[in-house]
């Protein structure tokens, strides 16, 4: 990349492009159901962008897309320009994507600092002989893959819980190991999928400026169900409902939206009709 | 620092098999190499099982698989049996390479399903290759003690040096691995190969490495139990010893490579202790003959009521603060793979 082009890009930093994340044209069928219809949507690298939209939008599907776990149908994924949307899950970490899970998916079986150091994996230089026959090399790896474990933990405010087992964990202590696991490589895409669920009410703003402070070195695109951390912390918002983007804007623009509110008063009219 | 640490442990632990292999008589010396021979089957088991995740119900058939390879080397091309020993562990590694690549797409009961019937069908390439793997009779294997150690070394002395060594430079490596950034990816992906995949570890990968590792040290362990019974049969890898392999990492400990010592001991001296014991008390033979596997059910049932973390999960209980390794021994028998909730989203 010339300077001219990257001078560009750094002042035009709301829009697509280099550096950025670019969605067009998603669809995805799972037999008869149309569950993603031509989603188009960008993020801008130092921005957090939200996707919101009632249950069973399309979000969760969205962000599998994103990640390879789900081939869409026809579509296409680019970030910094580059084409992902053959990847696979694990060849995403390679590209500096890296997402959480809903299910905070951390392993019972390991301490903290391990979790985090397999999220470091893709750093790590000592290969499998290294490790077989358990050189200095391959210590020395092991050491340095701690300690930027120990510092994406404090980066979240764990440290203290570095040799805890995971089972021992309040839920709000799991959902920042899971973070520090996807910030120790270093993402330039971060995927945060529910950030803030089952969270008290008292630990959002802290979430919240924690995800504002990301966006410093990543571009952070979020799925979230708390409207009011969403309002506050996106820059971008797209809505999904029923498969397809219905609205995007500022938060401001979002809220003033006649469709956004139809689509969420009509999920809250069934949902009331079910319970 | 790893390295010198377990070289340092090991190098300990020889010392003191050499001084037992001494005071031991020579029928003592013979049950003692046999009880090494398959401590490194147990011990690739254990950590396929209790580290990668992954089930063998027919881990006998790569014991087979590095026994025969030793036998046809020894007899077709004289090599030292130091060079045997590896050559028949780099043949049942890529066995287990093969089988790893099945394994890597199949889970649960279905992998276990794969990998008996290679236990099953296995043996009986012996009876229908005969001109190569000498049928139901078989193939011996002799070796012969350097003659550096002088004429009247017993045959049975130097098979325990030798599979004692053998084994302890497998434990050596396996507990580089286990520990090493290998061990935990391993761990990562049988606790959660979602979120594996997504932390940036190719599980496939990892799963068919674990089958290989596996694979390796049951063809070694397999190749130093031919020395010791000095004849490849295919009798000798019936589905009872990948089952006998399966209990003792089980009884062990999955995942501990000391429990595989443990697992091993008892899979090789039970039976026999059992049998004197009850003819020694004067059961009719009716009885006697049925004693063991009586006393074995028994033994099992006990231990794993008493010890659901296996012997050496027990002794780590007992004697000190809980280890955080022995957290998930049974992740392999109950695994469910993509149990992610998707639900709530694509049923719009």
């Amino acid at each position: 990349m010339n300077d001219g082009s990257s001078v560009a890009w750094d002042e035009g930093e709301s829009e697509p492009g280099a550096g950025a994340l670019d969605v067009g044209g998603i669809t995805v069928r799972f037999g008869g159901l149309t569950a993603l219809d031509d989603v188009s949507l960008s993020a801008a690298r130092g921005q957090v962008t939200g996707i919101i939209g009632p249950n069973g939008a399309g979000k969760t599907t969205l962000l599998n897309v994103l990640c390879g776990f789900v081939r869409p149908q026809a579509g296409s994924i680019a970030f910094e320009g580059k084409e992902l949307t053959r990847l696979r899950p694990h060849q995403l970490a390679r590209h500096g994507i890296a997402r959480t899970l809903q299910g905070i998916g951390l392993f019972r079986g390991l301490t903290v600092a391990e979790n985090v150091m397999v999220g470091a994996n893709g750093s790590a230089r000592a290969g499998f002989f290294a490790a077989l026959f358990g050189t200095p090399w391959s210590d020395r790896d092991e050491q340095r893959l701690r300690r930027r474990a120990i510092e994406a933990l404090d980066r979240v405010g764990a440290a203290d819980l570095a040799d805890d087992l995971p089972g021992e964990l309040a839920h709000g202590q799991r959902k920042r190991v899971a973070l520090a696991r996807a910030l120790v490589a270093e993402p330039r895409l971060l995927l945060l999928d529910e950030p803030a669920s089952g969270l008290d009410e008292g630990e959002l703003p802290e979430v919240g400026a924690l995800i504002g402070e990301l966006a410093g070195s990543a571009t952070v695109v979020v799925i979230e169900h708390r409207m009011d951390l969403m309002m506050s912390i996106c820059q971008r918002i797209f809505v999904l409902d029923f498969g397809k983007v219905i609205a995007d804007g500022t938060p401001a623009q979002v809220q003033a939206d006649p469709a956004v509110t139809a689509a969420y008063l009509g999920a809250e009219r069934e949902s009331a009709a079910d319970g | 620092m790893t390295m010198l640490r377990h070289v340092a442990i090991a190098v300990a632990c020889g010392a003191l098999l050499l001084l037992l292999s001494y005071r031991l008589d020579l029928y003592r010396d013979l049950q003692f190499a046999e009880v090494a021979a398959e401590v490194g089957a147990v011990a690739g088991l254990t950590v396929l099982i209790g580290i990668s995740g992954q089930i063998s119900i027919g881990h006998g058939a790569f014991m087979a698989i590095g026994s025969y390879a030793a036998a046809l080397l020894l007899l077709h091309q004289h090599w030292n049996i130091g060079y045997v020993i590896v050559a028949s562990g780099l043949v049942a590694a890529a066995a287990g390479g093969i089988m790893g690549i099945a394994a890597a797409r199949l889970r649960g009961p279905y992998l276990a399903g794969a990998t008996l019937m290679l236990a099953v069908a296995l043996p009986s390439l012996a009876d229908k290759y005969q001109s190569v793997f000498g049928g139901d009779q078989g193939l011996s294997v002799s070796i012969t003690p350097p003659a550096a150690l002088g004429a009247t070394f017993p045959l049975q002395r130097w098979f325990v040096w030798l599979s004692c060594a053998a084994t302890l430079v497998l434990l050596v490596l396996l507990a580089n691995l286990v520990r090493s950034r290998i061990g935990r990816s391993w761990r990562a992906v049988r606790d959660d190969e979602i979120a594996a995949s997504l932390a940036g570890l190719n599980v496939a990968r990892l799963q068919i490495l674990a089958f290989v590792v596996s694979a390796a040290c049951a063809g070694v362990s397999g190749t130093l139990y031919a020395m010791v019974t000095t004849i490849v049969t295919p009798d000798a890898f019936t589905l009872t010893l990948s089952i006998g392999l399966l209990t003792a990492a089980v009884l062990g400990g999955l995942g501990s490579l000391l429990g595989a010592v443990w697992g091993a001991a008892i899979l090789v001296l039970a039976p026999p202790f059992l049998q004197d014991f009850a003819t020694s008390h004067g059961f009719s033979s009716a009885v006697s003959s049925n004693v063991p596997i009586a006393a074995y059910g028994v033994v099992l049932i006990v231990v794993m009521l008493v010890f659901p973390a296996g012997i050496q999960g027990g002794l780590r209980r007992l004697l000190g603060p809980a280890a955080p390794v022995a957290a998930a021994p049974f992740s392999a028998l109950r695994r469910h793979a993509p149990a992610r909730e998707e639900k709530e989203e694509g049923t719009v």
